[in-house]
């Protein structure tokens, strides 16, 4: 039991109606999320990496159980996913996520009147949570509007861990704060991690981020996941082009930080529109190595290395792997 | 700029904001002006007996003086005396008519927000058909069944008043359903009450409160108007709109006995109009009417 | 501190300005100095609240006075001070001889409007402001010659386009095609690419740097990612609380930065290499209505002695590298 992974994603599809008119009557569907396969094991920080329509926060919302699936099965600790404590979520807007009207205090005291904590031991726990998220007892007493951003994650990640949940879904925690605050909220999960043996699933689309926090890493595009594999072997050795382009966007701080990304051509072009697809890999029309069977192919899920796969037609049968095609491409 | 100066208070900040509206300033010293008078006639009155059916020949159409300053009508009653009595009337019936249909339509648009489905299509067009209704027309049709008295009056505008803040409370409640923090809420396990009357209702009080403002004037008047018409407050109970449909019949010779209580229902819904605007101002609210 | 370059284009010197909320003043600008040189590109880097986007908002004349007020300073482009500049005189350059890019590309743009109107009037505005007569097919011309510098496919098309048929990488481009309508000499980027995927913000950086270099313009862009200063800056000013702390040409600020605000904002960006720590800074900006005296960065700093409590000025460290730090004076 305890070897079985703690969240099972199988196959676990979305999609959304477009609607239009005076009516709304419905005209068409956007596939959000296709087909996605992910386990995660217990004690692990599980990353998901994506652009805007990857579809990573539809993910993320079917996890904690707000949105339920249209396809596929989400299964938690074996069984199916329902809205329920074990699984938290912290937003990714610290402005949004803490209610305007009600103060710190009365915002965690709602979760931990829900976790069953009696009236009287609430205050004493409200220190003892604020302390945990290393912010002063105080705090209790204040309203949202008088903290600062940072301040406001550390009280949403800390009405999360109220409820002592197990699975905690990082949804962009940080994107919305300055780097030297990024840093401060990232220390403190990777110790409350630690020391409350959370299971995190980390969403993000700064990659040099997730190099730093994910043990392993999901890389999604126009809703399917493209390559997954551990931290090290994504980073190092990345297999899947987009991956690849994504790694090479990154703007870096530094002469050496620079040489560790990949060489790819980037070539010009947006994520397209999710409600119209390409056909075959839908990576193709943007991917500089494509070939012929990725226009009408979908590609199958090919190992690359141990612990990483990719959907990728370089990598199947005796295509020339993506690493062959940059080494070619750069005259030595 | 996010600056942080934002050491004050709330409370400071507000009062500070507050301060510099003339507007809300201007209204707000209307309104508890009017509300004073009201709540202090009595004492204020000068002749408080003049509320009833006195009658007193000798003083019939006293043009304004400084022993009656609005003058006196035509059973020489002392008109300023029943203004001040006549907003008793009026701000009570403001008061009934909102303390009902506030927390009515209030709790329907929370439920239609929030729910969804089906209790949204019902109770939506529920309000839908009230809106489709004037509510003085509603009030003539029901007084004229029934009998015309306040009592009637009152009932047949609280029966359509809900349906604004129905439709005021469940936009809002649209817009924050989805919010992070009552996402939140509902995945930490609280209860369905408490995201709706905790977490939304605190976020649509200032809304609210600035829509009730600007429904005081609105009712008042439309009090008045039902009274001018006859189917409101029946003499001898002193009522501004009865004042002004008595005191018209002796235009344009005695003109301060339609004009002074006239210009009283101006004043006290000048003064909550203002006061409305302003707080909308103050609390930054879109959308409200 | 003190310009190198004293030809350079545009020239801010002790630009102080505060800040009356509620009835306090904040000092939100404290004495900040900057160059731009023709054909360099400068960038302007700090957090949110350090007065970044203050600074660039007195440069543009965007500031709302009040509660802004400009207390001391001057703003010199091309020999003329803008704070002393007549309105009319101010509104005539900019807009023509230095221009900005927006930073947001989904609420830039007007709705309603296609973007070769939206072009159109942008022409029209300056030329009726520099007395320039040109025929609606030669604003045309212009307009599609414009789009077509920063790469639009189809430039014609684009023109008749409303705003909501375009990707955000595509309004950015717009955007920048505003602000190259009228051939300025500066062109100011705010935050450019933030607001848009990482794979598009590469790509409007490459075109920006690109344009910028071909045209020989001078660039200043406020940021705060370290990463884009890399990118597209030859020359950098990092701020911190309404100062600028550190200036330096890019290359040595990123190999050798002297100033502690700046080694340790470097050394709160997460590495690609990984290595998993995470170092933030303690504490938070001081409040701007009661700084600290001296070295506002003293109260967060490790190295903070006595002597920081005079605020420092800045000491040359380097080739056109300055850092306002007593610990650099000691070294």
């Amino acid at each position: 039991m305890s070897d079985s992974p703690l969240l099972e994603l199988d196959a676990v599809s979305k999609r959304f109606a477009i609607r239009g008119g005076i009516a709304g009557s419905v005209r068409g569907h956007v596939n959000a999320v296709r087909q996605v396969n992910l386990t995660v094991q217990r004690g692990e920080v599980f990353g998901l990496a994506g652009e805007s329509g990857s579809g990573k926060s539809t993910i993320a919302r079917m996890i904690v159980g707000l949105l339920p699936p249209d396809g596929g099965t989400l299964r938690f600790a074996g069984r199916p996913v329902v809205q329920s404590r074990a699984i938290q979520m912290v937003f990714q807007n610290p402005g949004a996520s803490l209610n305007p009207r009600r103060s710190i205090g009365q915002s965690l005291s709602v979760a931990l009147a829900a976790a069953g904590v009696a009236r009287a031991a609430r205050r004493h726990r409200i220190a003892d949570l604020l302390g945990l998220v290393q912010l002063p007892a105080d705090t209790a007493l204040r309203y949202p509007h008088e903290l600062s951003g940072g301040q406001k994650q550390r009280v949403a990640i800390a009405r999360a861990i109220a409820v002592a949940p197990r699975l905690l879904v990082l949804d962009e925690p940080t994107s919305a704060l300055d780097v030297s605050v990024q840093a401060k909220i990232m220390e403190l999960l990777v110790e409350l991690g630690r020391s409350l043996g959370l299971t995190y699933i980390f969403i993000s689309h700064d990659l040099s981020l997730m190099r730093n926090f994910a043990d392993r890493v999901g890389v999604l595009y126009l809703g399917e996941v493209v390559e997954i594999g551990t931290t090290e072997a994504l980073f190092g050795r990345p297999a899947h082009p987009y991956t690849r382009t994504l790694l090479a966007s990154i703007p870096v701080v530094s002469a050496a930080e620079a040489r560790l990304r990949p060489d790819i051509p980037l070539i010009e072009g947006e994520v397209p529109n999710a409600a119209d697809l390409p056909s075959g890999c839908v990576f193709h029309p943007r991917c500089p190595y494509a070939f012929a069977p990725c226009t009408d192919q979908h590609p199958a899920f090919t190992r690359a290395e141990a612990g990483q796969t990719a959907r990728c037609h370089l990598l199947a049968g005796d295509a020339a792997s993506v690493h062959d095609m940059t080494t070619r491409e750069q005259p030595a | 700029m996010a600056a942080p100066a934002q050491r004050l208070s709330a409370a400071r900040q507000n009062w500070h904001r507050f301060s510099r509206n003339p507007t809300a300033v201007v209204g707000a010293a209307i309104v508890l002006l009017v509300v004073l008078a009201a709540v202090f006639a009595p004492l204020l009155a000068p002749y408080p007996g003049h509320v009833g059916a006195v009658v007193d020949f000798r003083a019939r159409h006293h043009p304004p003086s400084f022993s009656h300053p609005f003058g006196t009508d035509n059973i020489g009653r002392d008109i300023f005396s029943r203004v001040l009595f006549g907003y008793r009337v009026s701000l009570s019936l403001a008061a009934v008519v909102l303390g009902i249909a506030v927390p009515f339509g209030t709790v329907l648009g929370l439920a239609a927000g929030y729910f969804g489905g089906w209790s949204e299509t019902v109770i939506m067009r529920a309000t839908d058909i009230a809106l489709a209704i004037p509510p003085l027309v509603m009030a003539l049709a029901v007084t004229a069944v029934l009998s015309p008295n306040l009592l009637n009056a009152m009932l047949a505008i609280t029966a359509l008043w809900w349906t604004w803040h129905t439709r005021l409370v469940y936009s809002i409640t649209r817009t924050l359903r989805h919010r992070e923090y009552v996402e939140a809420a509902r995945l930490i396990g609280a209860s369905r009450a408490h995201i709706l009357f905790r977490e939304i209702l605190p976020n649509c009080v200032s809304a609210i409160s600035v829509k009730v403002t600007l429904d005081c004037g609105f009712v008042i008047l439309l009090g008045a108007s039902l009274s001018f018409l006859g189917l409101g407050v029946q003499p001898p109970t002193p009522d501004l709109g009865t004042m002004v449909a008595t005191g018209a019949d002796f235009l344009p010779d005695d003109w301060w006995e339609p004009v002074m209580p006239g210009l009283a229902i101006l004043f006290v819904t000048l003064g909550f109009n203002l006061l409305g605007d302003g707080l909308r101002d103050l609390f930054d609210v879109e959308d409200v009417r | 501190m003190n310009g190198a370059a004293s030809g350079a284009l545009l020239s801010v010197r002790d630009l102080a300005v505060t800040f009356d909320t509620y009835g306090r003043t904040a000092q939100v600008l404290d004495g900040v100095s900057l160059d731009v040189p023709a054909r360099r590109h400068v960038a302007l880097v700090g957090e949110s609240g350090c007065g970044k986007s203050v600074t660039m908002r007195a440069i543009m004349g965007l500031l709302r006075e009040p509660p802004a007020r400009v207390t001391a300073g001057e703003i010199i482009f091309e020999g003329h001070d803008l704070l002393r500049l007549k309105p009319r005189a101010r509104m005539g350059l900019c807009g023509t001889a230095m221009s900005m890019v927006f930073q947001d590309p989904m609420t830039s743009l007007n709705p309603v409007f296609t973007i070769g109107d939206q072009m159109r009037a942008i022409l029209a505005h300056a030329d009726r402001r520099l007395g320039r007569r040109r025929s609606r097919a030669e604003r045309h011309a212009r307009i599609i010659a414009v789009l077509g510098q920063v790469r639009m496919p189809d430039p014609e098309r684009i023109a008749r386009a409303w705003p909501i048929m375009l990707s955000g990488g595509m309004r950015q481009r717009v955007l920048i095609a505003m602000a190259l309508l009228n051939e300025p000499r500066l062109l100011i980027a705010d935050e450019p690419g933030t607001a848009l995927d990482v794979t598009t913000q590469a790509q409007i950086l490459r075109l920006l740097r690109e344009l910028v270099q071909a045209r020989g313009l001078a660039l200043l862009m406020i940021t705060h990612n370290l990463g884009v200063v890399r990118e597209a800056a030859d020359y950098v000013h990092v701020m911190y609380a309404g100062a600028v702390v550190e200036a330096a040409p890019a290359a040595a600020l990123f190999a050798a930065p002297r100033h502690p605000y700046t080694r340790a904002l470097l050394d709160c960006v997460p590495m690609l290499s990984g290595g998993g720590r995470f170092r933030g800074i303690d504490g938070a900006p001081p409040d701007y209505t009661s700084p600290p005296p001296g070295c506002r960065f003293a109260p967060r700093c490790a190295a903070a002695m006595p002597r920081c409590r005079t605020a420092p000025p800045a000491f040359p460290v380097g080739p056109d590298h300055r850092a306002a730090c007593w610990l650099v004076e000691a070294a």
